[in-house]
């Protein structure tokens, strides 16, 4: 056997979190018109004005169609098939609303995220296992099952809840930050989720508080034949700061799923957002059957001056990525940051990216891309770098890396450059390599195996971004990317 | 028993025939180098013994302290304590080069049912081994041969074989691209290895090292063969003479 041929063997993975919860759910029957986008507000108690909010959202949606552009290809969606709210049972019971302790959560629900290693017994988290002072929210299916270290949060005056719970409690951080950064009608995945999104995540940091610990959701979806659709809003006020990790897994099913979030942060004067993800949905078996699409929309506003804003994304599952965390950069001298690892396998498709629009004066951005592809994945990173004719000497640097492994995959570059003011400075690298069978000799020929030498070379590709990442996800991360590029050797 | 016999080996690359027959013998305790023309097949030979994929062998043995060689992977050979020192080691980027070491070294540990080393006796070992081969520290944190200079390169090589201790060194050129004072650290590093225990090979085109590393035999590879074997004399010869005279002289 060549050397290609047992890396094209060795990259065969195996997903870890396909298996299922067995749990009595309540899940609306599929299809979706006005009376549904009723329902699911209905269902979590909201006010008038989020229901009106969700109405102008699918009203609008339906006048659009879906993008063609992204180099993806998948049979077309039929958005009637779908069911647009699922809940935990015992959940449903009570009203809808998040448990107040986790003895009001199901058991099995929490074996689940014991199963995928996420700690949320705050004693466990206290006593110093894995995950140590990171505060978690915990989304299954449409709802966020409980939030942990709420109490020592609100002490620092952080608000960290589910977005029914933010809703509910703090409607006025909703009126007035909701759909500022994605507008609900931004595209057609995001007016879908704008018209039906379930629950998700939301942040308020005030004026001048650092965050005292990491906040963390994991999303997770169960139920068979649902669209998962949640919102995350983070809002850092001036001079605060907060770093935000999201995790997700999904069990392994022969069908599609699909996922269409919608993240939005705000930063003002000289605060500081880092958000972290490692998505890790089902990413569909060895032929290409079944999988998530992960059709998302993130977006920052550094509406502040000296604001920054930072993503950082581990991109290893998902059947179909569509994804661009992109950054505002509104105020003067505020900064855009994007680290992104993406990597697909078999017949993985991903198109992600950024896009950074520089508008403030001396506006700051770096992006750095490595992409990986093995099997017959496809692999393209796209990426819009726009200097507005208000943004004086404005400065972007791009650093995008392709790595192959094997022959049949494929990469792609599509960086756009728009500049309209002549004090901009934009620069851009690429690269395509291959991990090379000099290297895999090399690394074999010191004692190591096939497997680790291969995660050396791709997690030493990775570098640069991992360094990025939270110190407690960075171990996460690499573990992570040696999952997906495990398998039988040759 | 000898540490390494290899008998009538022929091997080829892309079904073109580059080893013919080759047949050499390894005592614990000997340093043996191979000198011959440049494309005669001496880098061949290492991969082959390294036992990289494409490399087919064809006929012949190859017996490593006991072990069939031929049976085993590439890693299994390093573990049962063969180090191959590269002629171009390979640019490894973004993987620290004492990740590298620490993972290399635990590899060989782990065969041996010993636990991982612990951090504060790796990292003494290798610091010392650092200022042995009168490199910066500043090395271990670089890339594993990233921007390293030729030079920087083959005593990293070195560095690696005093850290991993193999049962038999085969070193190919790593006295090419040497300055005078690498070759002398060099050297002495090889000198350190030699011991009853260990045969080292070196593959190398001149008398200048093996001015400072006294090798107990030297062969002529020509054309994928041994054409000639005799002590450290046969070198000065070749180095007084050059190739010509004693091809002349097997033919
Ligand atoms: N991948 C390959 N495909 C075809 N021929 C090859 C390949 N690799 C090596 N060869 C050939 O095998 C022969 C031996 O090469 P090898 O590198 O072993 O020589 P060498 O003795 O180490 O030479 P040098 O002194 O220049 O390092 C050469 O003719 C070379 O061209
Ligand atoms: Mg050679």
């Amino acid at each position: 056997m060549t050397e290609t041929q047992e890396l094209e063997q060795l990259v065969k993975r195996e997903y870890k979190y396909g298996f299922t919860t067995d749990i009595e759910q309540e899940i609306i029957p599929p299809g979706l018109d006005e009376d549904v986008v009723r329902m699911i507000s209905a269902k979590k108690n909201e006010p008038e004005f989020m229901l009106d909010w969700r109405l102008s959202a699918f009203r609008h949606w339906q006048t659009m169609t879906e993008p063609e552009w992204a180099h993806v290809h998948y049979p077309k969606i039929d958005y009637q098939a779908l069911s647009y709210y699922a809940a935990p049972k015992s959940q449903e019971e009570l009203d809808a609303d998040a448990p107040e302790s986790l003895d009001d959560v199901d058991p099995k629900l929490l074996e689940t995220y014991e199963k995928l290693g996420i700690p949320l017994h705050e004693r466990a988290v206290l006593a110093g296992v894995k995950g140590a002072n990171v505060a978690v929210d915990a989304v299954f299916d449409s709802v966020s099952v409980t939030t942990t270290f709420k109490d020592k949060l609100a002490e620092a005056g952080v608000i960290f809840c589910s977005f029914s719970e933010a809703v509910e409690n703090h409607p006025e951080l909703i009126k007035q930050y909701l759909g500022t950064v994605v507008p609900k009608g931004d595209n057609y995945f995001a007016a879908l989720n704008s018209a039906v999104f379930s629950d998700g995540s939301f942040v308020y940091v005030p004026k001048g508080v650092k965050c005292p610990m990491e906040l963390s959701t994991y999303f997770r979806i169960n139920a068979k034949n649902t669209g998962q659709f949640e919102r995350t809003l983070i809002i850092a006020e001036e001079g605060a700061s907060v770093s935000y990790l999201e995790g997700c897994t999904a069990p392994q099913r022969d069908e599609n799923q699909l996922h269409a979030a919608v993240v939005e942060l705000v930063a003002l004067d000289d605060a500081e957002i880092k958000y972290s993800t490692v998505q890790n949905w089902y990413p569909g078996d060895e032929e290409g059957k079944g999988g998530i699409f992960n059709f998302v929309t993130k977006r920052g506003d550094a509406r502040g001056d000296r604001s920054k804003i930072t993503w950082t994304q581990v991109e290893a599952g998902s059947a179909i990525t569509w994804k661009y965390p992109s950054c505002i950069l509104r105020g003067d001298d505020s900064v855009g940051e994007f680290y992104s690892v993406a990597v697909g396998n078999n017949y993985q498709q991903i198109d992600s990216g950024t896009k950074m629009i520089h508008l403030g004066k001396r506006t700051r951005s770096t992006i750095v891309s490595k992409g990986i592809s093995a099997g017959q994945a496809e692999n393209a990173y796209r990426g819009l770098v726009h200097i507005g004719k208000t943004a004086s000497h404005a400065r972007n640097f791009t650093q995008c890396d392709s790595l192959l492994i094997g022959d049949q995959c494929g990469a792609h570059t599509f960086p756009y450059v728009e500049a309209k003011n002549s004090t901009a400075q934009v620069e851009h690298e690429a690269t395509t390599s291959k991990v090379s069978d000099d290297q895999m000799f090399y690394l074999r020929s010191r004692g190591l195996s096939e497997e680790d030498a291969m995660n050396m070379v791709v997690s030493g590709f990775c570098k640069d971004v991992f360094n990025e990442l939270p110190m407690e996800f960075a171990v996460e991360a690499q573990a992570l990317l040696a999952v997906s590029l495990e398998g039988s050797v040759g | 028993m000898a540490l390494l016999e290899i008998k009538n080996l022929h091997a080829e690359i892309e079904g073109q025939e580059i080893l013919k027959g080759i047949n050499l013998t390894v005592n614990a305790g000997e340093v043996h180098a191979i000198m011959g023309p440049n494309g005669s097949g001496k880098s061949t030979l290492c991969h082959v013994l390294g036992g990289r994929d494409g490399y087919e062998v064809t006929k012949g043995t190859i017996t490593f302290d006991g072990h069939d060689l031929l049976e085993m992977e590439t890693e299994e050979r390093a573990i049962a304590g063969m180090l191959l020192g590269f002629q171009h080691p390979v640019e490894i980027p973004g993987v620290k080069n004492i990740y590298l070491l620490k993972e290399a070294l635990n590899a060989k540990r782990e065969a041996q049912g010993l636990d991982e080393v612990d951090t504060f006796t790796f990292m003494k070992q290798v610091r010392e081994l650092v200022a042995s081969m009168d490199m910066d520290d500043a090395f271990l944190h670089r890339g594993v041969n990233a921007g390293f200079s030729g030079g920087e390169k083959k005593r990293n090589e070195i560095l690696q074989m005093l850290l991993l201790e193999p049962k038999l060194a085969l070193l190919d050129e790593t006295d090419s691209g040497l300055d005078i004072d690498a070759l002398k650290v060099v050297s002495e590093g090889i000198n350190r290895m030699r011991g009853a225990e260990r045969g080292i090979i070196l593959v190398t085109h001149y008398q200048r090292l093996l001015n400072y590393v006294e090798p107990d035999f030297v062969h002529v590879l020509y054309k994928g063969k041994i054409i000639k074997s005799g002590d450290k004399s046969l070198a000065h010869r070749l180095e007084a003479e050059g190739y010509q005279e004693i091809l002349e002289e097997a033919s």
